[in-house]
C-alpha cells in the first residue's frame, strides 16, 4: 500500500497537476468572460496563438544575433511569455469588438477565432522557421525550469508528508504556482471587490448595471482583457513549461474545449474550477499511464478516459447531477434602450 | 433580415461586401508571409477548376473540387436547417463521423449485390446514425435547457474517442492501421468518371467525385421545399424568429427542436456516403477532416438558403482543392485555407455589423430624404 502511495499515486497526482494547469488557466480565463456575459468558445484558439507566440518569441529572443536573434539569454522565456499574453489579448479584443461593440454573434466569433489561430500559427511558423509549422527546440533560458521549493531535498525522506512535499508540491515551474495563486486571486476579485460584483452583475442583468450609471461596455472589455491574459499564460505554459519545449502544430489539442467543459462542470466558480481541472487532469494522467483500466467487473479502454470529461460535462449540463445554470445574460449583446 | 434595408442590399450587397473584406484581409495575410496574392489566386483557381482529361498539366482539378463541394453542401445544409430554427449545430463533425461508422457497419454486414441498393442502404444508414448523434443534444436542449452549442461540441469530442476506439478495436481490419476492412466491390458507388462515361463523355479517371454529388443537389432541393413550401418549414422559421410567438401559435418547441436537429444531423451524416462509401470504401480515422466546421462558414455565406449554400460550398470546394495546389506549387501550407475560412466566418458572421451598421445609416438617411 505504501509503495502504491509513494509511487503510482504520487506520480499520477504529479502528472495530474501538470495536465491541469493549462486547463485551469484557460478555465479561469473563460470564467471572467462568461461571468461578464460574453460566451467564449474561442479559448482553444487564444491558447493556441499564445503557445505559438511564446514558442516563437522565446526562440528568437534566445538566438544569437548572428542568426537573426536578439541574444537575450535567460530573459528569453519572459519575452516569450510577454508575446503570448499580447497575442492572446489581441485575439480576445477581436472577440470583444465583435461581441460588444458590433453586437455580433459571440459563438460564431469564437468559432472563427479558433480557426484563425489554427491556420495562422502554422502559416507564420512555416514562414519564419521553415520547420513544418513547428518552432525551434527551446534550450535553457528559453523555457521555464522546475523550481525546487525550500527544504524539498532535506525533507525528501520523511515518510508521506516529505514525499508529497518533494514530489508533488515542489519541482514545478513558476506558471504552475501562479495558476494556484490566480485561483485565490480570482475568488477574491469575484466575491470581495467592487469590480467583481459589477462583473457578475453585468453577466446577469446588464440593464441594471447600466441604470446604476456603470458602463457595461467598459466592464465587459475589462473582463475580456483578463481573459486574454489568462489564456496567454495557459498557452505559454504549453510551449515554455512542458517537455514539448517549443510550439507544435495544433498543440492545444482540444484543451480549450476541456477547459470550457470544466467551467460548466465547476458552475462558473473559481474554487470549483480548480477542482474540476484537477479531476480532468487526473483522468488524462490515468489515460496516459494505462492503456486500459481494469475495474474488476469491467475493463475500460483508454479512449473512455479521454472522453470522460466530455461525458461528465453533458451529464452536468443536462442537470441530472446538480444543475449548471450559466450567467443569465450570456451570449446576448447588450443594447441600451433609447 | 432587416426592415431598414431593401432586400437586394440585405441578400446581395452585404454578403458581397463582407466576402470582399474577408478576401482583402486574406490577401494581407498572403502578403505578410511573403507571397504574391495574385499568383496565389491564379494557382488556386487554375488548380481547382482545370480538367485532367483535357489538360495534361493538370493533375487533379475539378473532380476533386466537386468531391469537396459535395461534403460542404451536406454540412452547409445541415447548419442552415438548424439556423432556420435558431439552433446553432456545431456538431456536424461528430454527426458525420458517427454516420461513417453507420455506413461502414451496413456495408460490412452484408454482401450487397449492386451499387444502387448499396447507395440506398448507405444513405439511410448515414442519415439514421447522423440523426441519432444529434438526437441527444437536441433532446437535452429542448427538455433540459442544456446549451446546444456546448453539448454538440462535447459530442464531437466524444465521437472522436468512439471512432478511435472502434478503429483500433472491434472494427479494425487485419494489420496495425486504424481502419476498417474494405467494403465489397459490388457496393462501390459510380464515380463521376463512370457517370460521364454513361453519356460517352470524358472525365478525370482518378477524381474522387462520385454520385453523391447528385444526392447533395437533391438534398438541397429537398431543403428548399421543406423550408419554404411546407407547414413544418414555416413552423421552423416561425420558431426561429420568435420562440414566444411560435409557442403562442401552438407550435411545440420540443417538436421543432427535435425535428430541426434530427434533420440537421441526418444531412451532416449524408457526407459519409460521399467520403466513406464513395471515396475511401472503408472507414478511416479522421474521415470528416473539418468539413463539419466548414459547413458553418458555408451556411453563413449562403445565408442559410439552399442556393446560397450550394454556391458557397462550391467556393469552399475551390478553396480546399486550390489550397492543396498551393502547397504543391508554392510551398504555402494548406492551413492558408483554414485562415481564409476563419476570415469568412468572421466577416460574414460575427463582424457583419461592420458593414451593416454604416449601410443602414446611409439607407435611413436616404429614406428620410425621399419621404420629406
Amino acid at each position: 500500500m505504501m509503495d502504491f502511495l509513494s509511487n503510482d499515486l504520487l506520480q499520477l497526482s504529479d502528472s495530474a497537476v501538470r495536465n491541469a494547469i493549462p486547463l485551469l488557466l484557460a478555465c479561469l480565463a473563460g470564467l471572467y468572460s462568461e461571468r461578464a456575459g460574453i460566451f467564449d468558445i474561442g479559448l482553444e484558439g487564444k491558447m493556441l496563438v499564445a503557445a505559438f507566440a511564446a514558442g516563437a518569441f522565446s526562440a528568437i529572443a534566445g538566438m544569437p544575433v548572428a542568426d537573426g536573434g536578439w541574444d537575450m539569454g535567460a530573459w528569453s522565456v519572459w519575452i516569450g511569455l510577454g508575446a503570448a499574453i499580447i497575442a492572446s489579448t489581441m485575439f480576445s479584443m477581436i472577440h470583444a469588438f465583435a461581441s460588444i461593440t458590433l453586437r455580433g454573434n459571440q459563438l460564431i466569433s469564437g468559432v472563427a477565432i479558433n480557426f484563425f489561430a489554427a491556420g495562422i500559427t502554422v502559416l507564420i511558423g512555416q514562414y519564419w522557421f521553415r520547420m513544418g509549422g513547428q518552432t525551434p527546440q527551446l534550450r535553457e533560458g528559453q523555457r521555464f525550469e522546475p523550481i525546487t521549493l525550500p527544504f524539498a531535498e532535506s525533507l525528501k525522506d520523511v515518510p508521506v508528508i516529505g514525499e508529497i512535499y518533494h514530489q508533488l508540491i515542489s519541482g514545478h515551474n513558476i506558471i504552475v504556482y501562479m495558476g494556484f495563486v490566480i485561483v485565490a486571486l480570482t475568488w477574491w476579485v469575484l466575491y470581495r471587490t467592487r469590480f467583481g460584483l459589477r462583473m457578475r452583475a453585468v453577466g446577469e442583468n446588464p440593464g441594471a448595471v447600466d441604470t446604476a450609471g456603470i458602463s457595461v461596455v467598459k466592464l465587459r472589455y475589462s473582463a475580456l482583457i483578463i481573459t486574454g491574459i489568462l489564456c496567454g499564460l495557459a498557452g505559454a505554459y504549453l510551449s515554455l513549461g512542458t517537455a514539448a519545449a517549443g510550439f507544435g502544430k495544433d498543440m492545444t489539442a482540444g484543451r480549450g474545449f476541456i477547459a470550457l467543459a470544466a467551467l460548466i462542470f465547476a458552475k462558473w466558480k473559481p474554487i470549483s474550477a480548480m477542482g474540476a481541472t484537477l479531476l480532468f487532469g487526473m483522468l488524462e494522467a490515468i489515460g496516459n499511464k494505462y492503456q486500459t483500466v481494469d475495474l474488476g467487473f469491467i475493463v475500460l479502454p483508454g479512449q473512455f478516459m479521454q472522453a470522460l470529461p466530455y461525458i461528465l460535462t453533458v451529464v452536468i449540463l443536462a442537470g441530472f447531477v446538480g444543475k449548471a445554470i450559466p450567467p443569465k445574460a450570456g451570449g446576448e449583446p447588450y443594447v441600451k434602450e433609447r | 433580415m432587416n426592415k431598414n434595408l431593401p432586400k437586394w442590399v440585405d441578400l446581395g450587397l452585404i454578403p458581397l461586401l463582407t466576402l470582399a473584406l474577408a478576401f482583402a484581409v486574406s490577401g494581407l495575410v498572403v502578403l505578410s508571409i511573403g507571397q504574391d496574392p495574385i499568383e496565389v489566386v491564379t494557382v488556386m483557381v487554375n488548380g481547382a477548376l482545370c480538367n485532367p482529361a483535357t489538360n495534361s498539366s493538370c493533375f487533379s482539378g475539378i473532380g476533386h473540387t466537386l468531391y469537396f463541394t459535395t461534403n460542404f453542401i451536406f454540412t452547409g445544409l445541415a447548419v442552415a436547417v438548424a439556423f432556420h430554427a435558431r439552433l446553432f449545430n456545431i456538431g456536424g463533425e461528430g454527426q458525420a463521423g458517427i454516420a461513417g461508422v453507420g455506413v461502414a457497419l451496413v456495408m460490412l454486414s452484408y454482401d450487397w449485390p449492386h451499387w444502387s441498393i448499396a447507395l440506398v442502404v448507405g444513405t439511410l444508414a448515414a442519415m439514421a446514425f447522423g440523426a441519432a448523434w444529434a438526437a441527444i443534444p437536441a433532446y437535452l436542449q429542448a427538455k433540459r435547457g442544456s446549451h446546444i452549442v456546448i453539448t454538440t461540441i462535447m459530442f464531437n469530442l466524444i465521437a472522436t474517442a468512439i471512432i478511435g476506439y472502434l478503429l483500433v478495436g472491434p472494427m479494425q481490419a487485419e494489420g496495425s492501421l486504424p481502419e476498417s476492412p474494405s467494403f465489397p466491390d459490388a457496393a462501390a458507388l459510380p464515380t463521376m468518371h463512370d457517370m460521364f462515361g454513361w453519356f460517352g463523355l470524358a472525365f478525370d479517371k482518378n477524381a474522387p467525385a462520385n454520385i453523391s454529388f447528385v444526392l447533395a443537389i437533391i438534398a438541397a432541393v429537398g431543403v428548399w421545399v421543406l423550408i419554404w413550401k411546407t407547414r413544418l418549414g414555416y413552423e421552423m422559421r416561425a420558431f426561429g424568429h420568435s420562440e414566444k410567438a411560435a409557442v403562442y401559435a401552438g407550435i411545440s418547441p420540443l417538436k421543432i427542436t427535435m425535428i430541426a436537429m434530427l434533420l440537421s444531423g441526418a444531412l451532416s451524416g449524408l457526407m459519409a456516403v460521399n467520403t466513406v462509401q464513395g471515396e475511401a470504401e472503408r472507414l478511416l480515422l479522421g474521415s470528416v477532416e473539418g468539413a463539419g466546421f466548414i459547413g458553418i462558414a458555408v451556411a453563413l455565406m449562403g445565408r442559410s438558403h439552399p442556393v446560397g449554400v450550394v454556391l458557397a460550398a462550391f467556393l469552399f470546394g475551390i478553396l480546399t482543392q486550390g489550397g492543396a495546389e498551393l502547397q504543391f506549387a508554392l510551398g504555402i501550407p494548406a492551413e492558408m485555407i483554414t485562415v481564409i475560412q476563419a476570415l469568412i466566418i468572421m466577416f460574414t458572421g460575427s463582424l457583419e455589423n461592420l458593414v451593416r451598421i454604416p449601410l443602414e445609416k446611409v439607407f435611413i438617411r436616404a429614406g428620410k430624404g425621399a419621404t420629406s
